[in-house]
Protein backbone atom coordinates (compact mmCIF):
# COMPACT_ATOMS: atom_id res chain seq x y z
CA UNK A 1 0.00 0.00 0.00
CA UNK A 2 0.97 3.23 -0.80
CA UNK A 3 1.66 5.93 1.73
CA UNK A 4 1.59 9.55 1.80
CA UNK A 5 4.04 11.52 0.01
CA UNK A 6 5.07 15.03 1.51
CA UNK A 7 7.21 16.04 -1.97
CA UNK A 8 4.03 15.44 -4.09
CA UNK A 9 2.52 18.30 -3.54
CA UNK A 10 5.95 20.70 -4.83
CA UNK A 11 6.15 17.89 -7.73
CA UNK A 12 3.33 19.66 -8.83
CA UNK A 13 4.34 23.10 -8.00
CA UNK A 14 7.65 22.71 -8.58
CA UNK A 15 7.14 25.63 -11.08
CA UNK A 16 4.61 27.78 -9.72
CA UNK A 17 4.70 30.86 -12.27
CA UNK A 18 4.70 28.87 -15.51
CA UNK A 19 1.24 27.92 -16.10
CA UNK A 20 -0.14 31.32 -15.97
CA UNK A 21 2.65 31.86 -18.48
CA UNK A 22 1.60 29.46 -20.42
CA UNK A 23 -2.00 30.64 -20.34
CA UNK A 24 -0.92 34.12 -21.27
CA UNK A 25 0.56 32.76 -23.85
CA UNK A 26 -1.97 30.44 -24.62
CA UNK A 27 -4.90 33.24 -25.05
CA UNK A 28 -1.93 35.26 -27.64
CA UNK A 29 -1.62 32.72 -29.68
CA UNK A 30 -5.22 31.82 -29.71
CA UNK A 31 -6.59 35.26 -30.26
CA UNK A 32 -3.65 35.63 -33.26
CA UNK A 33 -4.72 32.55 -34.62
CA UNK A 34 -8.28 33.21 -34.77
CA UNK A 35 -8.05 36.80 -35.87
CA UNK A 36 -5.93 35.28 -38.88
CA UNK A 37 -8.59 32.84 -39.48
CA UNK A 38 -11.87 34.66 -38.89
CA UNK A 39 -10.55 37.72 -41.12
CA UNK A 40 -7.35 37.02 -43.07
CA UNK A 41 -7.19 33.69 -44.77
CA UNK A 42 -9.68 33.66 -48.06
CA UNK A 43 -12.68 31.45 -47.67
CA UNK A 44 -12.56 27.81 -48.83
CA UNK A 45 -13.38 26.81 -52.20
CA UNK A 46 -16.16 24.47 -51.26
CA UNK A 47 -17.56 25.00 -47.90
CA UNK A 48 -16.99 29.07 -47.76
CA UNK A 49 -17.05 30.31 -44.38
CA UNK A 50 -17.87 27.11 -42.57
CA UNK A 51 -15.06 26.05 -43.13
CA UNK A 52 -13.32 28.82 -40.23
CA UNK A 53 -14.56 26.37 -37.99
CA UNK A 54 -12.11 23.71 -39.34
CA UNK A 55 -9.11 26.44 -37.22
CA UNK A 56 -10.49 25.83 -34.31
CA UNK A 57 -12.40 22.03 -34.64
CA UNK A 58 -9.02 20.62 -35.38
CA UNK A 59 -6.88 21.91 -32.64
CA UNK A 60 -8.96 20.84 -30.27
CA UNK A 61 -8.79 17.26 -31.69
CA UNK A 62 -5.43 16.92 -31.59
CA UNK A 63 -5.22 18.18 -28.21
CA UNK A 64 -7.93 16.27 -26.26
CA UNK A 65 -5.97 13.34 -27.96
CA UNK A 66 -3.19 14.65 -26.47
CA UNK A 67 -4.55 14.93 -23.33
CA UNK A 68 -6.14 11.81 -22.96
CA UNK A 69 -3.12 10.18 -24.16
CA UNK A 70 -1.57 12.00 -21.18
CA UNK A 71 -3.55 10.19 -19.42
CA UNK A 72 -3.09 7.15 -19.99
CA UNK A 73 0.63 7.39 -19.44
CA UNK A 74 0.27 9.13 -15.98
CA UNK A 75 -2.21 6.03 -15.34
CA UNK A 76 0.72 3.93 -16.30
CA UNK A 77 3.37 5.31 -14.80
CA UNK A 78 1.08 5.42 -11.13
CA UNK A 79 0.77 1.64 -11.39
CA UNK A 80 4.46 1.39 -11.75
CA UNK A 81 5.80 4.03 -9.23
CA UNK A 82 2.80 4.25 -6.94
CA UNK A 83 3.50 8.06 -6.76
CA UNK A 84 0.60 10.30 -5.89
CA UNK A 85 1.53 13.20 -8.21
CA UNK A 86 1.06 11.23 -11.07
CA UNK A 87 -2.73 10.33 -9.94
CA UNK A 88 -3.16 14.42 -9.54
CA UNK A 89 -2.15 15.10 -13.03
CA UNK A 90 -4.21 11.82 -14.48
CA UNK A 91 -7.42 13.30 -12.89
CA UNK A 92 -6.56 16.77 -14.13
CA UNK A 93 -5.94 15.16 -17.89
CA UNK A 94 -8.58 13.03 -17.50
CA UNK A 95 -10.87 16.48 -16.89
CA UNK A 96 -9.52 18.45 -19.44
CA UNK A 97 -9.57 15.67 -21.81
CA UNK A 98 -13.26 15.01 -21.75
CA UNK A 99 -14.02 19.01 -21.82
CA UNK A 100 -11.94 19.33 -25.29
CA UNK A 101 -13.74 15.90 -26.04
CA UNK A 102 -17.23 17.67 -25.38
CA UNK A 103 -16.38 21.06 -27.33
CA UNK A 104 -14.57 19.02 -29.66
CA UNK A 105 -18.25 17.19 -30.64
CA UNK A 106 -19.98 20.34 -30.26
CA UNK A 107 -17.74 21.99 -32.76
CA UNK A 108 -18.12 19.09 -35.07
CA UNK A 109 -21.82 19.47 -34.50
CA UNK A 110 -22.14 23.01 -35.75
CA UNK A 111 -19.67 22.26 -38.86
CA UNK A 112 -21.68 19.29 -39.81
CA UNK A 113 -25.13 21.06 -39.45
CA UNK A 114 -24.83 23.54 -42.83
CA UNK A 115 -22.55 20.78 -44.60
CA UNK A 116 -23.72 17.63 -43.95
CA UNK A 117 -27.61 18.82 -43.17
CA UNK A 118 -26.98 16.97 -40.02
CA UNK A 119 -25.65 17.39 -36.74
CA UNK A 120 -24.72 14.33 -35.98
CA UNK A 121 -23.56 11.51 -37.96
CA UNK A 122 -21.88 7.72 -37.39
CA UNK A 123 -18.75 8.54 -38.52
CA UNK A 124 -15.54 6.59 -37.29
CA UNK A 125 -13.98 9.57 -35.81
CA UNK A 126 -17.17 11.28 -34.28
CA UNK A 127 -18.42 8.24 -32.71
CA UNK A 128 -15.18 7.08 -31.32
CA UNK A 129 -14.82 10.88 -29.49
CA UNK A 130 -18.51 10.70 -28.17
CA UNK A 131 -17.59 6.91 -27.00
CA UNK A 132 -14.21 8.42 -25.88
CA UNK A 133 -15.84 11.10 -23.95
CA UNK A 134 -18.74 8.91 -22.01
CA UNK A 135 -15.54 6.10 -21.05
CA UNK A 136 -13.44 9.12 -19.71
CA UNK A 137 -16.73 10.28 -18.34
CA UNK A 138 -17.29 7.24 -16.41
CA UNK A 139 -13.95 7.23 -15.04
CA UNK A 140 -14.23 10.93 -13.44
CA UNK A 141 -17.60 9.42 -11.66
CA UNK A 142 -15.65 6.48 -10.40
CA UNK A 143 -13.13 8.89 -8.84
CA UNK A 144 -16.16 10.47 -6.62
CA UNK A 145 -17.92 7.74 -5.79
CA UNK A 146 -14.86 6.04 -4.34
CA UNK A 147 -13.68 7.43 -1.15
CA UNK A 148 -10.10 6.14 -0.17
CA UNK A 149 -7.76 7.84 -2.02
CA UNK A 150 -5.65 4.74 -2.58
CA UNK A 151 -8.36 2.82 -3.91
CA UNK A 152 -9.90 5.70 -5.89
CA UNK A 153 -6.12 6.35 -7.71
CA UNK A 154 -5.80 2.39 -8.72
CA UNK A 155 -9.14 1.92 -9.64
CA UNK A 156 -9.52 5.13 -12.12
CA UNK A 157 -5.79 4.09 -13.06
CA UNK A 158 -6.45 0.77 -14.04
CA UNK A 159 -9.74 1.93 -15.95
CA UNK A 160 -8.25 4.80 -17.84
CA UNK A 161 -5.98 1.41 -19.13
CA UNK A 162 -8.35 -0.21 -19.86
CA UNK A 163 -10.52 3.09 -21.84
CA UNK A 164 -7.39 3.94 -23.81
CA UNK A 165 -6.55 0.48 -25.32
CA UNK A 166 -10.46 0.63 -26.54
CA UNK A 167 -9.53 3.63 -28.38
CA UNK A 168 -8.35 1.87 -31.19
CA UNK A 169 -11.01 -0.84 -31.27
CA UNK A 170 -13.83 1.54 -31.31
CA UNK A 171 -12.13 3.32 -34.36
CA UNK A 172 -11.77 0.39 -36.38
CA UNK A 173 -14.93 -1.13 -35.78
CA UNK A 174 -17.33 1.46 -36.30
CA UNK A 175 -14.68 2.46 -39.94
CA UNK A 176 -16.03 -1.19 -40.84
CA UNK A 177 -19.52 -0.54 -39.64
CA UNK A 178 -20.06 2.87 -41.47
CA UNK A 179 -17.86 5.40 -42.63
CA UNK A 180 -18.29 9.21 -44.27
CA UNK A 181 -16.21 11.66 -42.25
CA UNK A 182 -13.61 13.77 -45.01
CA UNK A 183 -9.60 12.97 -44.45
CA UNK A 184 -8.07 13.91 -41.42
CA UNK A 185 -6.78 17.88 -41.89
CA UNK A 186 -2.96 18.19 -41.04
CA UNK A 187 -0.52 21.16 -42.39
CA UNK A 188 -0.02 18.90 -45.55
CA UNK A 189 -3.26 18.52 -46.49
CA UNK A 190 -4.10 22.41 -46.44
CA UNK A 191 -2.37 25.43 -48.45
CA UNK A 192 0.13 27.40 -47.09
CA UNK A 193 -2.85 30.03 -46.43
CA UNK A 194 -4.50 27.78 -44.13
CA UNK A 195 -1.48 26.79 -42.62
CA UNK A 196 -0.64 29.47 -40.01
CA UNK A 197 -3.93 30.33 -38.65
CA UNK A 198 -4.35 26.26 -37.83
CA UNK A 199 -0.17 26.20 -36.32
CA UNK A 200 -0.97 29.22 -34.18
CA UNK A 201 -4.48 27.90 -32.60
CA UNK A 202 -2.82 24.46 -32.38
CA UNK A 203 0.14 25.93 -30.02
CA UNK A 204 -2.40 28.54 -28.50
CA UNK A 205 -4.51 25.17 -27.52
CA UNK A 206 -1.62 23.35 -26.47
CA UNK A 207 -0.36 25.65 -24.17
CA UNK A 208 -3.78 26.21 -22.50
CA UNK A 209 -4.20 22.90 -22.26
CA UNK A 210 -0.92 22.50 -20.30
CA UNK A 211 -1.96 25.35 -18.04
CA UNK A 212 -4.91 24.20 -17.46
CA UNK A 213 -3.58 20.67 -16.47
CA UNK A 214 -0.79 21.95 -14.53
CA UNK A 215 -3.36 24.20 -12.14
CA UNK A 216 -5.39 21.15 -11.91
CA UNK A 217 -2.63 18.74 -10.97
CA UNK A 218 -2.01 21.07 -8.14
CA UNK A 219 -5.49 21.11 -7.10
CA UNK A 220 -5.91 17.58 -7.09
CA UNK A 221 -2.53 17.14 -4.74
CA UNK A 222 -3.53 19.65 -2.43
CA UNK A 223 -6.71 17.63 -2.06
CA UNK A 224 -5.00 14.08 -2.02
CA UNK A 225 -2.27 15.90 0.83
CA UNK A 226 -5.35 17.04 2.83
CA UNK A 227 -6.83 13.48 2.49
CA UNK A 228 -3.81 11.54 2.87
CA UNK A 229 -2.75 13.12 6.40
CA UNK A 230 -3.79 10.88 9.34
CA UNK A 231 -6.49 11.60 11.17
CA UNK A 232 -6.21 13.27 14.51
CA UNK A 233 -6.11 10.73 17.58
CA UNK A 234 -9.60 10.97 19.29
CA UNK A 235 -9.72 13.24 22.32
CA UNK A 236 -9.07 10.76 25.43
CA UNK A 237 -7.31 8.26 23.77
CA UNK A 238 -4.22 7.20 25.75
CA UNK A 239 -1.51 9.86 25.94
CA UNK B 1 -6.60 -23.08 -8.45
CA UNK B 2 -8.58 -22.15 -11.31
CA UNK B 3 -10.64 -25.01 -11.66
CA UNK B 4 -11.29 -24.64 -7.91
CA UNK B 5 -12.42 -21.18 -8.38
CA UNK B 6 -14.25 -22.16 -10.93
CA UNK B 7 -16.23 -25.08 -9.25
CA UNK B 8 -16.86 -22.36 -6.42
CA UNK B 9 -18.27 -19.80 -9.09
CA UNK B 10 -20.53 -22.48 -10.91
CA UNK B 11 -21.85 -24.07 -6.97
CA UNK B 12 -23.04 -20.60 -6.43
CA UNK B 13 -24.78 -19.81 -9.41
CA UNK B 14 -26.10 -23.02 -9.18
CA UNK B 15 -27.51 -22.09 -6.02
CA UNK B 16 -28.54 -19.07 -6.83
CA UNK B 17 -30.76 -20.03 -9.93
CA UNK B 18 -33.48 -18.10 -8.97
CA UNK B 19 -31.29 -14.82 -9.47
CA UNK B 20 -30.68 -16.30 -13.30
CA UNK B 21 -34.46 -17.03 -13.84
CA UNK B 22 -35.09 -13.21 -12.87
CA UNK B 23 -32.40 -11.76 -15.06
CA UNK B 24 -34.08 -14.04 -18.28
CA UNK B 25 -37.56 -12.93 -17.32
CA UNK B 26 -36.41 -9.26 -17.20
CA UNK B 27 -34.44 -9.96 -20.94
CA UNK B 28 -37.15 -11.24 -22.01
CA UNK B 29 -39.39 -8.41 -20.96
CA UNK B 30 -37.10 -5.88 -22.29
CA UNK B 31 -37.13 -7.98 -25.96
CA UNK B 32 -40.73 -7.42 -25.21
CA UNK B 33 -40.97 -3.38 -24.79
CA UNK B 34 -38.80 -3.32 -27.49
CA UNK B 35 -41.35 -4.18 -29.99
CA UNK B 36 -43.05 -1.06 -28.79
CA UNK B 37 -40.21 0.90 -29.70
CA UNK B 38 -41.32 -0.04 -33.33
CA UNK B 39 -44.75 -0.90 -33.50
CA UNK B 40 -46.14 -3.94 -35.32
CA UNK B 41 -44.48 -4.22 -38.42
CA UNK B 42 -43.19 -7.62 -38.53
CA UNK B 43 -40.50 -6.52 -41.61
CA UNK B 44 -39.06 -3.56 -39.07
CA UNK B 45 -39.07 -5.73 -36.29
CA UNK B 46 -36.93 -8.51 -38.21
CA UNK B 47 -34.64 -6.05 -39.26
CA UNK B 48 -33.86 -4.49 -35.73
CA UNK B 49 -34.66 -8.10 -34.15
CA UNK B 50 -30.31 -8.66 -33.62
CA UNK B 51 -29.96 -5.07 -32.17
CA UNK B 52 -33.03 -6.10 -30.21
CA UNK B 53 -31.35 -9.16 -28.73
CA UNK B 54 -28.07 -7.59 -28.33
CA UNK B 55 -29.71 -4.64 -25.74
CA UNK B 56 -31.97 -6.92 -24.15
CA UNK B 57 -28.73 -9.35 -23.28
CA UNK B 58 -26.46 -6.07 -22.55
CA UNK B 59 -28.98 -4.36 -19.85
CA UNK B 60 -29.41 -8.13 -18.60
CA UNK B 61 -26.03 -8.59 -17.77
CA UNK B 62 -25.09 -5.77 -15.83
CA UNK B 63 -28.07 -7.29 -13.35
CA UNK B 64 -26.21 -10.13 -13.71
CA UNK B 65 -22.24 -8.39 -13.26
CA UNK B 66 -23.31 -6.42 -10.70
CA UNK B 67 -24.55 -9.32 -8.49
CA UNK B 68 -21.36 -11.18 -9.31
CA UNK B 69 -19.33 -10.29 -6.36
CA UNK B 70 -22.40 -10.36 -4.08
CA UNK B 71 -21.46 -13.12 -1.94
CA UNK B 72 -17.62 -11.67 -1.64
CA UNK B 73 -18.99 -8.99 -0.48
CA UNK B 74 -20.58 -10.50 2.88
CA UNK B 75 -18.53 -10.81 6.17
CA UNK B 76 -15.72 -9.65 4.67
CA UNK B 77 -15.53 -12.95 2.60
CA UNK B 78 -13.45 -10.98 -0.07
CA UNK B 79 -10.30 -11.27 1.90
CA UNK B 80 -10.54 -13.98 3.15
CA UNK B 81 -10.28 -15.09 -0.92
CA UNK B 82 -7.09 -13.34 -1.09
CA UNK B 83 -5.62 -14.54 2.01
CA UNK B 84 -5.28 -17.67 0.40
CA UNK B 85 -2.48 -18.50 -1.48
CA UNK B 86 -3.85 -18.33 -4.36
CA UNK B 87 -3.21 -15.78 -7.35
CA UNK B 88 -6.16 -13.48 -7.39
CA UNK B 89 -5.86 -14.28 -11.61
CA UNK B 90 -7.58 -17.34 -10.34
CA UNK B 91 -10.42 -16.02 -8.59
CA UNK B 92 -10.94 -13.37 -11.82
CA UNK B 93 -10.92 -16.22 -14.29
CA UNK B 94 -12.94 -18.50 -12.06
CA UNK B 95 -15.51 -15.74 -11.84
CA UNK B 96 -15.40 -14.60 -15.35
CA UNK B 97 -16.05 -17.94 -17.06
CA UNK B 98 -18.55 -18.49 -14.43
CA UNK B 99 -20.03 -15.48 -15.67
CA UNK B 100 -19.90 -15.68 -19.29
CA UNK B 101 -21.43 -19.39 -19.26
CA UNK B 102 -24.20 -17.76 -17.43
CA UNK B 103 -24.84 -14.81 -20.34
CA UNK B 104 -24.02 -17.41 -22.80
CA UNK B 105 -26.93 -19.35 -21.12
CA UNK B 106 -29.33 -16.41 -21.00
CA UNK B 107 -28.47 -15.37 -24.51
CA UNK B 108 -29.31 -18.89 -25.44
CA UNK B 109 -32.70 -18.81 -23.72
CA UNK B 110 -33.40 -15.32 -25.14
CA UNK B 111 -33.53 -16.48 -28.75
CA UNK B 112 -36.81 -18.49 -28.91
CA UNK B 113 -37.95 -15.48 -27.68
CA UNK B 114 -36.82 -13.09 -30.49
CA UNK B 115 -37.47 -15.71 -32.95
CA UNK B 116 -40.96 -15.94 -31.68
CA UNK B 117 -41.59 -11.97 -30.48
CA UNK B 118 -39.61 -10.80 -34.21
CA UNK B 119 -40.02 -13.66 -36.48
CA UNK B 120 -36.54 -13.99 -36.81
CA UNK B 121 -36.02 -17.41 -37.49
CA UNK B 122 -32.75 -19.10 -39.01
CA UNK B 123 -31.73 -22.38 -39.25
CA UNK B 124 -28.09 -21.49 -38.44
CA UNK B 125 -27.90 -22.28 -34.68
CA UNK B 126 -24.79 -23.37 -33.84
CA UNK B 127 -23.13 -19.91 -36.11
CA UNK B 128 -25.47 -17.97 -33.74
CA UNK B 129 -24.39 -19.86 -30.45
CA UNK B 130 -20.97 -18.91 -31.55
CA UNK B 131 -21.38 -14.94 -31.80
CA UNK B 132 -23.54 -15.01 -28.73
CA UNK B 133 -20.59 -16.82 -26.80
CA UNK B 134 -17.95 -14.67 -28.15
CA UNK B 135 -19.72 -11.59 -27.80
CA UNK B 136 -20.90 -12.62 -23.83
CA UNK B 137 -16.89 -13.22 -23.47
CA UNK B 138 -16.17 -9.52 -24.74
CA UNK B 139 -19.25 -8.04 -22.28
CA UNK B 140 -17.74 -10.56 -19.26
CA UNK B 141 -14.24 -9.88 -19.36
CA UNK B 142 -14.47 -5.81 -18.58
CA UNK B 143 -17.32 -6.72 -17.10
CA UNK B 144 -16.26 -9.13 -13.91
CA UNK B 145 -13.60 -6.07 -13.81
CA UNK B 146 -15.57 -3.47 -13.17
CA UNK B 147 -17.87 -5.50 -11.09
CA UNK B 148 -14.84 -6.12 -8.16
CA UNK B 149 -14.31 -2.35 -8.48
CA UNK B 150 -18.20 -1.01 -8.44
CA UNK B 151 -19.46 -3.62 -5.21
CA UNK B 152 -17.54 -1.86 -2.99
CA UNK B 153 -18.43 1.49 -3.87
CA UNK B 154 -22.11 3.55 -2.87
CA UNK B 155 -24.66 3.36 -6.50
CA UNK B 156 -22.51 0.20 -8.08
CA UNK B 157 -26.03 -0.18 -10.14
CA UNK B 158 -25.34 3.37 -11.87
CA UNK B 159 -21.71 3.08 -11.81
CA UNK B 160 -21.25 -0.59 -13.43
CA UNK B 161 -22.81 0.15 -16.66
CA UNK B 162 -21.32 3.77 -17.31
CA UNK B 163 -18.09 2.65 -17.58
CA UNK B 164 -18.58 -0.80 -18.90
CA UNK B 165 -21.22 0.38 -21.70
CA UNK B 166 -18.63 2.65 -23.88
CA UNK B 167 -16.32 0.07 -23.63
CA UNK B 168 -17.84 -2.46 -24.70
CA UNK B 169 -19.46 -0.51 -28.00
CA UNK B 170 -17.12 -2.59 -30.96
CA UNK B 171 -18.04 -5.65 -29.55
CA UNK B 172 -21.73 -4.94 -29.40
CA UNK B 173 -21.52 -3.48 -32.84
CA UNK B 174 -19.53 -7.04 -34.22
CA UNK B 175 -22.33 -9.35 -32.14
CA UNK B 176 -25.35 -7.28 -33.61
CA UNK B 177 -23.66 -7.10 -37.09
CA UNK B 178 -23.21 -10.79 -36.93
CA UNK B 179 -26.38 -11.80 -36.21
CA UNK B 180 -28.40 -9.78 -38.01
CA UNK B 181 -25.84 -11.43 -40.98
CA UNK B 182 -26.79 -14.75 -39.56
CA UNK B 183 -30.48 -13.71 -39.63
CA UNK B 184 -30.99 -11.74 -42.50
CA UNK B 185 -28.53 -13.38 -44.93
CA UNK B 186 -24.71 -12.58 -45.47
CA UNK B 187 -24.87 -11.57 -49.43
CA UNK B 188 -21.10 -10.06 -49.15
CA UNK B 189 -19.64 -12.40 -47.35
CA UNK B 190 -19.09 -9.97 -43.87
CA UNK B 191 -19.61 -12.87 -41.28
CA UNK B 192 -15.53 -13.49 -41.03
CA UNK B 193 -14.29 -10.05 -40.33
CA UNK B 194 -17.12 -9.67 -37.51
CA UNK B 195 -16.47 -12.58 -35.96
CA UNK B 196 -12.71 -11.80 -36.25
CA UNK B 197 -13.29 -9.01 -34.50
CA UNK B 198 -15.17 -10.49 -32.01
CA UNK B 199 -12.61 -13.13 -31.17
CA UNK B 200 -9.77 -10.38 -31.10
CA UNK B 201 -11.78 -7.91 -28.44
CA UNK B 202 -11.75 -10.75 -26.45
CA UNK B 203 -8.30 -11.65 -26.91
CA UNK B 204 -7.38 -8.10 -25.53
CA UNK B 205 -9.44 -7.73 -22.99
CA UNK B 206 -9.54 -11.57 -20.92
CA UNK B 207 -5.39 -10.92 -21.29
CA UNK B 208 -5.34 -7.38 -19.99
CA UNK B 209 -8.11 -7.46 -17.59
CA UNK B 210 -6.78 -10.30 -16.44
CA UNK B 211 -3.58 -8.81 -16.13
CA UNK B 212 -4.81 -5.46 -14.36
CA UNK B 213 -7.39 -7.51 -12.22
CA UNK B 214 -4.69 -8.16 -9.02
CA UNK B 215 -3.95 -4.36 -8.54
CA UNK B 216 -7.86 -3.70 -8.05
CA UNK B 217 -7.88 -6.13 -5.41
CA UNK B 218 -5.27 -5.73 -3.73
CA UNK B 219 -4.69 -3.72 -0.59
Amino acid sequence: MIGPDKTMHDDNNRFPRLPWILLGLGIIFLAIGSYIGLFVAPPEALMGQVQRIMYVHVPTAWNALLALTFAFVCAVIFLFKSDWKWDARMEAAIEVGVVLGFLLCCQGSIWAKPTWGVWWDWDPRLTTTAVLVFAFLGILALRKFVDDPGRRAIWSAVATIIASVDVPIVYYSVRWWNSLHQLQSSPSTVSRQFWLPLRMNAFGILFLMTAFIMLRARVASMRLAQELVPPPPAVGEGV
Amino acid sequence: MLTAALRKELLLQWRSRAQFMAVFVFGAAALLLFSFAVGPVAEMLRQFSAGFLWLGLLLSSTLTLAESFHAEMENRAMEGLLLLPANPRALYYGKAIANWLQLTLLGIALIPVMVVLYDAGTTRIPMLILVIALGTAGLSAPGTLYAAMTAQVRSKQTLLPLLLFPLIVPALLASVKATSLIILGDPMNQMRSWIVLLASFDAIYWSLCGLLFGNVVEE
